[in-house]
């Protein structure tokens, strides 16, 4: 059975177990996802599940997007993603729903985290920057020198520094489900999950359980 | 989106009447021992109030037998309170009595507020 969704991130909130013990809940919006194509190794060369998520006008997406859904009937969804099953049971057109996830399983949890920007070697990798004292002046966040001098004469490639960061695809492994609510499509994750408030997110069962 | 969290938070607890900084309360919480539940009471003066939903709590603070102060900080929302007693209130000027560590024996009076 495939065990996958597509979601939405509504937000962080903090609930209590039986015991009365409060612990970080992350709620996610989660299906109902329809199964757009089914592909396999026959036709494909491998095999996986196409799920679509996010109902819209069907003037927001193109002809052939359009004409994809409608080979199953589908209304018109927004995102499509593919998830990798080894056995794909499901055909086009059945529904996925929040309770393929049960309280007390793992999940992996993807998500394109907050862009920051253009940011400086502090932020981006923890560089620990110049003194604050002792007559500094414009050092406090530098990053150091780069290299040696004449050997190498010149500048790693790898080597880490100021430059874009955020807006990647982030995964969080192994986060506990501790809520389903398939008739509201709800699932909320202990923890944090990538991404703004209202980002798109999939849910996987966990590689490492 | 918001009203989606509130429904999983935890609702206010009806039991918990409104705390101000300087109540003698007793709170009444819940404790586990094995199998067996009892309720404990713990006495003492609100020294401390954060709001803020979910998240909000309170201390209380008690000396205890040879002079030792506890506090306690309590989650107003959290299930293991059982209710909340307030016992009287008091007259204070400020909303966080931190200065009620430095004091001791009779100093810790606080004025009586009637309402």
């Amino acid at each position: 059975m495939l065990k996958g969704l597509i979601g939405k991130k509504i937000g962080m909130t903090q609930i209590f177990d039986d015991s009365g013990v409060a612990f970080p809940v992350t709620l996610i919006e989660a299906g109902p996802c329809y199964v757009t194509q089914v592909r396999r190794p026959e036709s494909e060369g491998y095999s996986a599940v196409q799920l679509g998520f996010g109902e819209t006008h069907p003037k927001r997406l193109s002809g052939g997007e359009l004409g994809h859904l409608k080979v199953g009937n589908l209304p018109p969804m927004r995102f499509l993603r593919e998830f990798r099953t080894k056995t794909p049971e499901l055909t086009v057109g059945d529904v996925v729903k929040a309770d393929v996830f049960a309280v007390g399983e793992r999940v992996d949890v993807i998500g394109t985290s907050k862009g920051k920007g253009f940011a400086g070697g502090v932020k981006r990798y923890h560089f620990s920057g110049g003194p604050k004292t002792h007559g500094q002046s414009d050092r406090h966040r530098a990053p150091g020198s780069r290299s040696s001098g004449t050997t190498p004469g010149r500048v790693y490639k790898g080597s880490r520094g100021a430059g874009h960061m955020g807006d990647d695809r982030v995964t969080v492994q192994s986060l506990k489900v501790v809520m389903v609510d398939a008739e509201r499509n709800l699932i909320g994750v202990h923890g944090a999950v990538p991404g703004p408030k209202g980002g798109l997110v999939m849910i996987k069962e966990a590689r490492k359980q | 989106m918001t009203d989606l969290l509130k429904s999983v938070e935890a609702p206010a607890n009806p039991n918990i009447p409104d705390l101000r900084p300087g109540d003698v309360v007793s709170v009444h919480v819940r404790i586990k021992e094995g199998e067996r539940e009892r309720i404990q009471e713990f006495k003492g003066t609100v020294i401390r109030l954060r709001k803020g939903g979910q998240d909000a709590n309170f201390t209380v603070r008690r000396v205890a037998t040879n002079g030792i102060g506890v506090e306690r900080t309590f989650l107003l929302r959290s299930p293991r309170l059982d209710k909340v007693v307030v016992e009287r209130h008091s007259q204070i000027r400020r909303a966080q009595l931190y200065f009620m560590r430095a004091l001791s024996g009779k100093q810790t009076r606080l004025k009586q507020k009637f309402n």
